[in-house]
């Protein structure tokens, strides 16, 4: 099977999703650093629009770009040449309107968990009481309720990050931005963070852009898959992944799930780059069992 | 081959059990050898206290001599067949047994003053205590807004730091003089010399503090919508309030080693006054409670604040809250490279 066959309902699923309004327009995003008088492109010419309530992951080998790249579009960084549109407007500066969960944890350790899901909410200007009930919802959803009082670093990784989707979906964003946010989690935990993001996407109305290395987190995860290419990166492929929904783990070991895994692994580390990259073996020590 | 750790390997961990007992033995160690030059008799003892002075003129009960001169006169008497002079070793004046300070420290408390007008020692601590309190809280008034300014926006870093940087290697007490003649000669010059030997470090020390708060967390704020007064207020201020508390009490402890000098200028006050003024009289156990007594009073403010640091910051880590031993290694490790 290919990575582009898609079934009936995955086709339709794709024609609607075309139709949705845009709402995140990247417009030949460029950067450039300068190190030491030489100049660096970590960015070429980018280029790509997301959906409504599209969930899209950024895939690319490391030290691509993809960080600066959603960093870009949070506002944190500056582009050297292209701009971003949300909902048609230039975007200029960080700001609340795309929320952000960062991979390094960035919860207020100063703030229990409700503080810290009220910290946008009273930066809004919302009264205590209405950001308190408010945010409330937001930590039930993320099904943390019996720790609203608690302080970040009680908490585990997991539940950190679930914290921090909860207080960046609480200034209800047009979009998530998320930089490898389950980067730093342990296997086990990760696949279940990758579960719960799913569930909160479905029951709430938001976009989701979504980094990772990860190739299985990209299948699992995302409507289409925009591959970077590295040194500059540029988009190398859009993906549409043809994995039906609604998504479990069990689809890990289905015929579209490894076609599109398959493509994705040839994009990130085409097979002659992957020879050459074999370490030299020297024999130093008398080797008694051969395990090969 | 393996071999347990132990308690010398390097960088290695001790039982806390062993670290309670190096705790005591830290201050018992040099009560001990104190002691022991105080109450041995053969341990230095230099001088002879004349317990019976004999045919000697100008001994008289409880003179130090030294012991040659002691000596000396014995062999003049023991050969006109006189009987000899009689003296126990004794260490001088200035060093005065355990037993006798810790008895001055209630001693102390309760001779008057020599002449009248002077102070109590009870009000040469209290004394004391006001200037550093003041020169501490004028000092961190325009100290702590300043340095955080300057670690939060590079533009008053660049304006401010260089200079701040230039003063802090003058002594404050090169100051004196130019304060007395500013200030007059009672408290003000005094409250001003803390205020010098404190402020520009403590620009320094809170700017570094603040360009430690992880900057991640400052762009979580902006991704959240704070504004830049709320990013400073919501997020830089609370971001380093723990660590800001921290170099408060080590800084505390450094405006106290300004205090001796600031008494000395103008009219001589406070707990420097009455040193002074017990050494003069040679009422060396009372100089010595009164030097072991600053050791106490900042000692014990500083465990104070740290024990009530702990409360007031509930979200440090418990393996953050400062111990005892991590207070004390806390004072080595404060000013910027």
């Amino acid at each position: 099977m290919n990575y582009l066959d898609q079934s009936p309902q995955v086709a339709e699923r794709f024609a609607k999703l075309r139709q949705r309004p845009v709402i995140l327009d990247v417009q030949g995003l460029t950067k450039t650093f300068v190190t030491d008088g030489a100049e660096h492109t970590t960015l070429d010419r980018i280029s790509f629009q997301v959906f409504r309530r599209e969930f899209m992951c950024v895939l690319g080998p490391s030290g691509c770009g993809k960080s600066t790249l959603i960093r870009i579009i949070a506002g944190l960084d500056t582009p050297t040449g292209g701009k971003v549109l949300l909902d048609g407007h230039e975007v200029t500066g960080p700001g609340p309107d795309r929320g952000m969960v960062f991979q390094s944890y960035t919860l207020f350790p100063w703030l229990t968990v409700k503080k810290n899901v009220m910290f946008g909410l009273r930066m809004a200007g919302k009264s205590q009481y209405e950001a308190e009930t408010e945010a409330r919802e937001w930590i039930s959803l993320v099904g943390l309720s019996k720790f609203e009082n608690n302080y970040p670093h009680q908490l585990s990784g997991g539940m950190k990050q679930r914290v921090a989707i909860a207080r960046a979906l609480a200034n209800r964003p047009r979009i998530l931005l998320m930089d490898e946010p389950f980067g730093a989690l342990d296997a086990q935990t990760r696949a279940q963070m990758q579960s719960y993001l799913l569930e909160i996407w479905k029951n709430v109305d938001v976009t989701i852009l979504f980094i990772t290395h990860d190739l299985d987190e990209a299948v699992y995860l995302s409507d289409r898959i925009l591959v970077l290419g590295t040194n500059p990166s540029r988009v190398a492929e859009m993906i549409e992944d043809p994995v039906p929904r609604p998504r479990d783990r069990s689809q890990f070991v289905s015929e579209p799930f490894l076609a599109t895994y398959a493509r994705l692994g040839e994009l990130i580390h085409p097979p002659t780059e992957e020879q050459q990259e074999r370490l030299p073996i020297t024999r130093l020590t008398e080797v008694g069992d051969d395990v090969e | 081959m393996k071999k347990k750790p132990g308690i010398f390997a390097p960088f290695g961990e001790i039982p806390p059990a062993l670290e309670a007992v190096l705790l005591w033995a830290s201050f018992l160690l040099p009560l001990a050898v104190w002691a022991v030059v105080s109450y041995v008799p053969f341990v230095w003892h230099p001088l002879v206290r004349i317990t019976e002075p004999a045919g000697v003129s100008y001994f008289r009960p409880d003179t130090l001599v030294e012991k040659k001169v002691f000596a000396a006169e014995n062999e003049k008497l023991a050969a006109q067949g006189l009987p000899l002079a009689k003296g126990v070793p004794a260490n001088p004046i200035f060093l005065p047994a355990p037993h006798e300070v810790a008895q001055a420290f209630h001693k102390s408390f309760t001779t008057p003053p020599r002449r009248k007008g002077e102070p109590w020692l009870h009000e040469s601590l209290w004394h004391s205590i006001q200037i550093i309190f003041w020169g501490f809280f004028w000092s961190s008034l325009f100290g702590v807004p300043l340095g955080i300014l300057c670690g939060t926006f590079k533009v008053f870093s660049r304006l401010g730091e260089p200079v701040t940087d230039f003063i802090r290697y003058m002594p404050a007490p090169v100051f004196g003089a130019l304060a007395v003649a500013v200030l007059g000669i009672y408290d003000a010059p005094k409250i001003a010399i803390i205020f010098i030997g404190t402020f520009f470090q403590q620009v320094l020390v809170v700017a570094n503090t603040t360009r430690k708060l992880d900057t991640s967390l400052i762009e979580a704020a902006q991704t959240l919508g704070a504004s830049r007064p709320q990013i400073l207020f919501k997020v830089v201020v609370p971001g380093i309030a723990v660590d800001l508390y921290n170099d408060m009490r080590i800084l505390l402890g450094w405006a106290w080693t300004y205090l001796i000098v600031a008494e000395y200028i103008g009219a001589s006050s406070g707990i420097t006054y009455f040193i002074n003024q017990q050494a003069k009289y040679r009422i060396y156990d009372n100089v010595f409670a009164a030097i072991i007594m600053i050791g106490i009073i900042g000692f014990t403010t500083d465990r104070i604040l740290a024990l009530l640091g702990a409360k007031i910051f509930p979200w440090q880590k418990k393996s953050d809250k400062p111990g005892l031993w991590k207070t004390l290694r806390a004072r080595r490790a404060a000013l910027p490279a």
